[in-house]
């Protein structure tokens, strides 16, 4: 065992700071909280394209830097740490990216891969629909094969970054006949395709956070099917393995963890035996979080596709969200919930986002329950029910 | 990064989880409960014959030459068999601590007696406080007197929760030789007749003493380290045991969520295994994410021990996790067990007795809450 890194490692997150502090400095941006997921900035994006940091684990022939999957964990942490603004590139270098290198054709690969890793597309995805959310296996959204072409008909809901996003990864059954898990495919579809429409939806921040994404008639070549046709669900269950990976899940509002921090400390509050107890609290559950997604990356890294252990860490994760919006609160008492733009509110109205905000990490990307399942029954052996 | 075993830490796991469980089954571990001494002599000596007691002590003293991390891999395999008996008290508390900070002759007088299995060792260390107070680690609570004499010292005062205290040969003592700055290690003769034990009817059934020292003439050449500058060593002592502790009580969970499995897994209700009713799978599941998260946040503040860094904040988490999640783990374990899990039958409550004992041990989740505190600044 070992839970040092490595030199190579320690000079990446210092290089990966500096540019994140040089950013800050320059004003471009101010840390924020669930900025991976809703911080939309083309210039950041492309400032770290440059430096090769999307697709960093990639092979180079696709674009990427062939590096590791702890250097990728660094990188991210990083990212999250300060608040950086990577919604455009996040989905596709987390998991899109991965996915085609995975299942995708060689031309699939050579089209998307490069582009996504300069920082150029962008991409949404489309799973949930308004009937499966938990039971994604019983999506309705129809591709009937038309020639060369496949046309897609239905519905898909809580799309994130549908606005910007120039692609989406969707799943639709192209087998209704088949029992439902083996009649699903994958496909790309451009966001600018006739017949695909869109109405966002706000979230109870009140951040326009998805959308609706309405397929009619939409006409998708066959070459951007993903992989084989009618195992979609499987590609999916593995592109949800990576979803449920990373530290957005436990770091998501890391910028209010340690502005609440400051302020126990800048206020005496913190020599109240409460909040001393609660405040340190947290930090055991943040550094043992963090260990479990360590534990993730290395999982990966041996070239496996980590299923349980990502529920695992999620499912504890998000659960660490959202005690840290509920002490925060306590912390700031009745000015905890004034929303960003009020007079008189504390620490840029970061508590009640996060308060907010929290109660839906636990249902995005699998809910705790679907996770407890999986590692129930994949990771622990039980029976299903 | 590597969360892995070396191939040699997985051949000593092996060979512990094989020799114990021949030669450590429950019954074993009750008689040693309900006998006096709460060891055999017998596979003491067959621990030692192993190198384990050795094992992470310098091959000069007749030493294994392995390091913590070692250590770590057989203490867990130890608790998950819930052997009893003086190795704990010998090796981390005495033999480390030795090996901290006695000169080279002290080294060379007890490290390879205390390797053959030919020696006991124990640490002295709590003493009665008020109701909470007995957990608060500071030098202040040190108040067994130590008082110089024509070249000696006489210890008045004292100690309490002393593991093996009734069976060892040597007590190192942590005692006050000055009102400030005056912390004291002695290493103390434990069958000198100025010392009284009286054994402590625990929870887990292991052997803790009262140890009262009246009027005890110790030699000045027995002090270990520098005197009245040893509450420095005296933490790191209990950090490194507050680690070894873990590693125990990880091996402790883990059985105990194997158990807990096995059983959901065979146990049928309304025609059915258990373990296929969701909230079953979610118990289970909440149990191995304690478990796992209990391994990880061990192994690393073990890992930093032994690789000399310091690691006080990594060590205060490891601990004051475990405490709280061993009691999740253990609440689980015996609701999923139902009645039977609460019997003296069924081996759970081995387990469960050891695991608040663990909890108790150096520290608990508490103290280490402030610890944590304190290392964030607050």
């Amino acid at each position: 065992m070992d839970f040092g890194f490595t030199e190579e490692q320690n000079k990446f997150r210092q290089e990966v700071r500096n540019f994140l502090e040089e950013e800050i400095k320059q004003g471009y941006w101010e840390p924020t909280c669930d900025a991976w997921i809703q911080g939309f900035n083309p210039g950041f994006t492309k400032r770290v394209a440059q430096r090769g940091w999307i697709g960093l684990i990639w092979p180079r022939e696709y674009g990427g830097q062939g590096r590791s999957h702890i250097d990728r964990l660094i990188l991210t942490e990083e990212m999250l740490r300060y608040g950086a603004p990577a919604a455009c590139h996040w989905f596709a270098d987390r998991q899109i990216g991965g996915a085609i290198l995975a299942f995708g054709s060689e031309e699939l690969k050579r089209e998307f891969l490069p582009r996504i890793a300069k920082g150029e597309v962008y991409f949404g995805l489309g799973m949930s629909e308004p009937g499966a959310g938990s039971d994604l296996a019983s999506l309705q959204t129809r591709a009937v094969e038309d020639g060369d072409y496949y046309v897609i008909n239905g519905q898909k809901t809580w799309t994130s970054c549908a606005s910007f996003a120039h692609y989406f990864d969707v799943y639709a059954r192209t087998d209704p006949e088949a029992p439902k898990h083996r009649g699903i495919s994958q496909f790309i579809v451009d966001a600018k395709s006739p017949g695909l429409s869109r109405i966002p939806m706000t979230d109870i921040t009140g951040t326009e956070a998805w959308n609706d994404l309405f397929f009619d008639n939409v006409r998708v070549h066959k070459k951007y099917l993903v992989g084989e046709k009618n195992r979609g669900f499987y590609q999916v269950l593995h592109q949800l393995s990576y979803e449920r990976s990373g530290l957005e899940r436990l770091m998501g509002n890391y910028p209010l963890f340690e502005a609440i921090i400051q302020f126990a400390k800048e206020n005496r509050l913190s020599q109240e035996p409460i909040i001393r107890n609660k405040l340190a609290q947290l930090q055991i559950e943040f550094e043992v979080g963090r260990l479990l997604i360590y534990r993730v990356a290395l999982v990966m890294e041996e070239g496996r596709t980590p299923n349980w252990e990502s529920a695992m860490s999620k499912a504890y994760s998000t659960e660490f969200e959202k005690r840290l919006a509920g002490v925060a609160m306590e912390i700031l008492g009745p000015y905890g919930q004034l929303m960003p733009d009020s007079k008189l509110v504390l620490l840029r109205g970061m508590v009640a986002h996060s308060y907010l905000s929290s109660k839906g990490y636990s249902l995005q990307a699998g809910t705790t329950e679907i996770l407890k399942n999986i590692l129930a029954i994949r990771g622990l052996g039980l029976p299903s029910s | 990064m590597k969360l892995t075993l070396t191939e040699e830490q997985e051949m000593l796991k092996k060979t512990a989880r094989d020799f114990l469980t021949d030669k450590c089954p429950k019954t074993f571990v009750t008689q040693m409960e309900e006998s006096e001494t709460g060891y055999s002599r017998e596979l003491w000596h067959q621990m030692a014959e192993l190198g384990w007691i050795g094992l992470a002590f310098p091959e000069k003293y007749g030493g294994g030459d392995m390091n913590f991390l070692d250590l770590a891999v057989l203490l867990e395999e130890m608790g998950r068999a819930c052997l009893p008996g003086p190795f704990f008290s010998t090796v981390v508390l005495g033999g480390l601590s030795i090996l901290d900070v006695g000169s080279e002759e002290q080294k060379q007088e007890y490290l390879p007696k205390l390797i053959r299995g030919e020696k006991i060792f124990t640490l002295a260390l709590n003493e009665p406080a008020p109701y909470l107070r007995g957990q608060n680690y500071d030098a202040s609570s040190v108040t067994t007197k130590a008082i110089p004499d024509e070249g000696n010292y006489i210890l008045n005062g004292t100690k309490l929760f002393v593991p093996d205290a009734h069976i060892a040969d040597y007590l190192l003592c942590v005692t006050r030789t000055k009102p400030e700055n005056g912390v004291t290690i002695f290493m103390i003769d434990a069958k000198n007749p100025q010392i009284n034990y009286t054994l402590l009817k625990s929870i887990a059934g292991d052997k803790l003493c009262e140890v009262v020292f009246s009027q005890l003439p110790v030699p000045k050449a027995n002090i270990l380290g520098h005197p009245g500058q040893q509450w420095s060593t005296v933490q790191k002592i209990i950090e490194r045991a507050a680690v070894a502790t873990c590693c125990q009580m990880v091996g402790n969970l883990q059985r105990v969520l194997e158990m807990t499995l096995n059983y959901a897994k065979e146990r049928k209700q309304f025609d059915r295994p258990i373990g296929s009713f969701q909230i079953i799978q979610h118990y289970c599941a909440d149990m191995a994410t304690d478990v796992d998260s209990a391994r990880f946040s061990t192994y690393q503040a073990a890992w930093m021990i032994s690789e000399g860094l310091p690691c006080t904040k990594e060590v205060a988490v490891a601990k004051a996790w475990i405490g709280e999640a061993s009691q999740r783990i253990i609440d689980l374990a015996h609701q999923i067990h139902g009645a039977i899990g609460a019997t003296m039958e069924h081996e759970l409550h081995h387990y469960t007795r050891r695991a608040i004992a663990g909890d108790l041990a150096f520290g608990d989740a508490n103290f280490y809450r402030e610890v944590v505190a304190k290392e964030m600044g607050l």
